[in-house]
């Protein structure tokens, strides 16, 4: 019997993207199809739609692009993108490794596992903790500043939870911006420093140039992650009355708590090309300023 | 990265995937081993319905177990407890009984029955478990009306743990301090806010408390917009048609207009993730003057010893009236007092390898022994009439509401749409209450009803 060396080859090489292609197919592209396709019926989680779902053509599509709610979510959640994610988790994770970069050891590892705990607990503890926290009648925070009844979760639901995330976040942007800094020649800095370049200018011209890749990279993720955080539903559960109803906890309530999964599934959709069209955009932006980090 | 970060396209995702791979099962496998049967329930030791969880793993499994083996069968029980919403349950138990998983036996709100049917999740007690069903004794100490909590399209697919009813619940030593009287029963809405203003001026912190708003759920429109809609003269749902932007409705909203905007009533309670709770810390607190609640506040919330906001004094403290219409005679069917009730059953799985043992089992903690221990001596409202008349002697509030409060009460239609329709009077309501003017908050509940039962099947 004869061996075909490039038969071989190729079974091989068959033989280890088969497996690949057949995962991302079952767990990637086969439930982004169904999904589509839920989003076209008006499939329910209970009563007649579910035993028989009808199809309803763009109906979802168009209940959702004319739904004021939606609307409203989908402001709530730019404003918890870049409340949280961009100026928060980013800007104070810069802040801290900046600040951090050239302290002594024992000092920098103090904070900087102060702010990891925040990042290894539970999600669901650190709600908890924020609910002890802001609570109008038992929380720390009005013991703190002599504030009885002060309600922040009500009166400031958005508020509440974009620190709540910054606090819980921090802690990723501020580890990836503390490697990055580690490629920054102190040499650099040092020179910068003696032409008289103030810190912020130390910032723009020679540090950000540098480390560009990584800031879109870090952008990107913790951008995406916000934008499909769920966690903020056990602090205010999108209330008082939808005012801190982001778009994950719209999908939730009308979609599960509501029933209405082919109308959930619509929706979804629409949010998944609204995380597309964001990724895209920020990998555009890391093409044409260099790349993305490694 | 933890899980929990991501839900929307991810989680649409996995529920899809769920879905469809449960849809792609022949009926699925419940998870018995031939000679074990599950329970589930939202019901949790030391958490949400303690007394269900602490009866089933103490009381019911040992008992039925030991009766099994004395039959000669070595069975097990397995309790799965549960402590959540009542929303996040139902969807969890939707997606067992979809994927064809799910315990042998379930405890179900009655006001699912309908939609569960509907969705073919469950089926007919009968059809599931055979003719041992027609033949058990306890048909006949379960009133007819009472029966229906577990009947759909005249076919029954559970089997009622008991009923309840809705009062005013009001703190008689704030009444003292308000010059109102101590055996207090208001013939109108008026009487109830001249009450509330009375409280107002002796200075009871939150006067009247009537839920309102979507934080609240369900419990807006069972404490709240349903009894008050029946006080005006309409039923939700009558005669084939949901009731839209009526003058009934415009009463109630202007109802919780009057309340929440005149310092009547605190609307952040109404607002907050746990208001309910807290509500019922603040009455028991004695800051609330009068609060609108089913019997299960004053069985399971002030109850002296083991309640979630016990009353020591409850007994003494504690007053009740009957909810009354707008004015008298207008309530549904010419009322002067009206009530909602609702009610929980338990179905039998339909994919369960044990339907017939799991019969035996859902027979056994409906019998009399079984529903009299699960009360562990907390008087309720049961299914049964033999134990109805022996625990509700001790408990005059509890004997009020069997007596006086369910000949004039009202259900819920058990259908799919209604827990939708519900949601839009929640809305509604928390816009009458954040000061929303009557006729701009009816109509969006009228156009919201229209888009989701159809233009033809509302009234005005």
């Amino acid at each position: 019997m004869s061996t075909d060396a490039a038969g071989l080859g190729t079974r091989r090489a068959v033989g280890f993207v088969v497996p690949a292609v057949v995962l991302v197919g079952v767990f990637l592209v086969f439930p982004a199809l169904w999904t589509i396709y839920l989003g076209v019926t008006d499939f329910a989680l209970t009563g007649l739609s579910a035993a028989d779902p009808r199809t309803v053509g763009v109906d979802n599509y168009a209940e959702a692009l004319g739904d004021e709610r939606f609307h409203a979510s989908l402001w709530l959640t730019a404003q918890y993108v870049a409340g949280s994610a961009v100026i928060g988790q980013a800007g104070l994770g810069f802040a801290v490794a900046w600040v951090l970069r050239d302290r002594p050891g024992p000092v920098r590892r103090v904070v900087e596992g102060l702010i990891l705990l925040a990042w290894i607990l539970p999600s669901s503890v650190v709600a908890f903790l924020w609910i002890a926290l802001l609570d109008r009648d038992a929380g720390t925070l009005n013991a703190l500043l002599h504030t009885p009844g002060a309600a922040w979760l009500l009166d400031h639901p958005m508020a509440s939870i974009i620190m709540f995330n910054v606090w819980r976040g921090t802690a990723f942007s501020m580890m990836l911006y503390g490697a990055a800094l580690e490629n920054v020649p102190p040499s650099h800095l040092e020179t910068a420093r003696l032409a008289g370049a103030s810190a912020f200018q130390q910032i723009r011209d020679v540090v950000l140039p540098r480390i560009r890749g990584h800031v879109l990279t870090n952008l990107l993720l913790i951008s995406l992650w916000t934008f499909n955080d769920f966690t903020s539903f056990q602090i205010t559960a999108g209330g008082p009355e939808g005012r801190s109803e982001i778009v994950p906890v719209y999908i939730y309530d009308v979609a599960l708590r509501g029933g209405r999964l082919g109308f959930g599934a619509a929706v979804s959709f629409l949010v998944l090309l609204v995380n597309l069209v964001a990724a895209l955009l920020y990998l555009r932006a890391a093409r044409s300023r260099g790349g993305v980090a490694a | 990265m933890t899980s929990a970060r991501t839900l929307s396209p991810p989680a649409a995702v996995t529920v899809s995937l769920a879905l469809f791979l449960a849809a792609c099962g022949s009926g699925g496998s419940p998870a018995t081993d031939g000679t074990t049967l599950t329970v589930t329930a939202n019901a949790i030791s030391g958490g949400k319905n303690s007394a269900t969880a602490d009866w089933t793993a103490k009381w019911l499994i040992p008992r039925f177990e030991r009766a099994q083996k004395a039959a000669g069968r070595n069975v097990r029980v397995v309790f799965r407890p549960n402590g959540v919403d009542d929303e996040e349950y139902k969807t969890k138990i939707a997606l067992d009984l979809r994927s064809g998983t799910g315990a042998d036996v379930i405890d179900l709100d009655g006001i699912w029955v309908g939609e569960f049917a509907q969705a073919g999740y469950i089926k007919p007690l009968s059809d599931t478990a055979g003719p041992a069903v027609a033949r058990w004794e306890g048909w006949t100490r379960i009133p007819q009306a009472v029966q229906g909590l577990g009947v759909f399209e005249g076919r029954t697919y559970g089997l009622p743990q008991g009923t309840d009813g809705r009062v005013l619940f009001y703190n008689k030593t704030l009444f003292a301090r308000a010059g109102l009287p101590a055996a207090w029963q208001p013939r109108s809405w008026q009487d109830l806010l001249d009450a509330g203003a009375a409280l107002k001026k002796a200075g009871v912190p939150t006067p009247l408390q009537i839920n309102a708003g979507t934080a609240m759920g369900e419990a807006t429109s069972m404490q709240g917009a349903l009894p008050l809609l029946a006080g005006a003269g309409a039923e939700i749902y009558a005669n084939g048609k949901w009731t839209g932007a009526s003058q009934a409705l415009k009463d109630v909203l202007g109802l919780y207009r009057r309340i929440y905007t005149t310092g009547l009533g605190d609307p952040r309670l109404q607002q907050e993730a746990k208001g309910r709770d807290k509500s019922f810390q603040e009455f028991a607190d004695g800051r609330i003057g009068v609060l609108a609640e089913g019997d299960y506040f004053w069985r399971s919330v002030i109850e002296p010893t083991a309640g979630v906001a016990p009353m020591k004094d409850r007994d003494r403290e504690v007053g009740y009236a009957l909810i009354p219409a707008e004015r008298p005679g207008a309530g549904v069917r010419g009322q002067d007092f009206v009530s909602m009730s609702g009610g929980a059953v338990r179905v039998l799985n339909p994919h369960s390898k044990n339907a017939a043992l799991a019969w035996e089992l859902l027979a056994f903690m409906h019998s009399a022994e079984a529903t009299k221990a699960g009360l562990a001596g907390e008087a309720r409202i049961t299914s049964r009439t033999d134990v109805n008349d022996e625990v509700l002697k001790g408990d005059p509030m509890l004997s009020f509401v069997a007596g006086r409060v369910l000949p004039l009460t009202a259900y819920r239609p058990g259908l799919a749409v209604y827990p939708q329709v519900s949601t839009a009077l929640q809305q509604a309501t928390a816009a009458a209450t954040a000061g929303t003017p009557v006729d701009e908050a009816a109509t969006a509940y009228d156009t919201k009803l229209q888009s989701l039962v159809g233009p033809a099947a509302v009234s005005r």
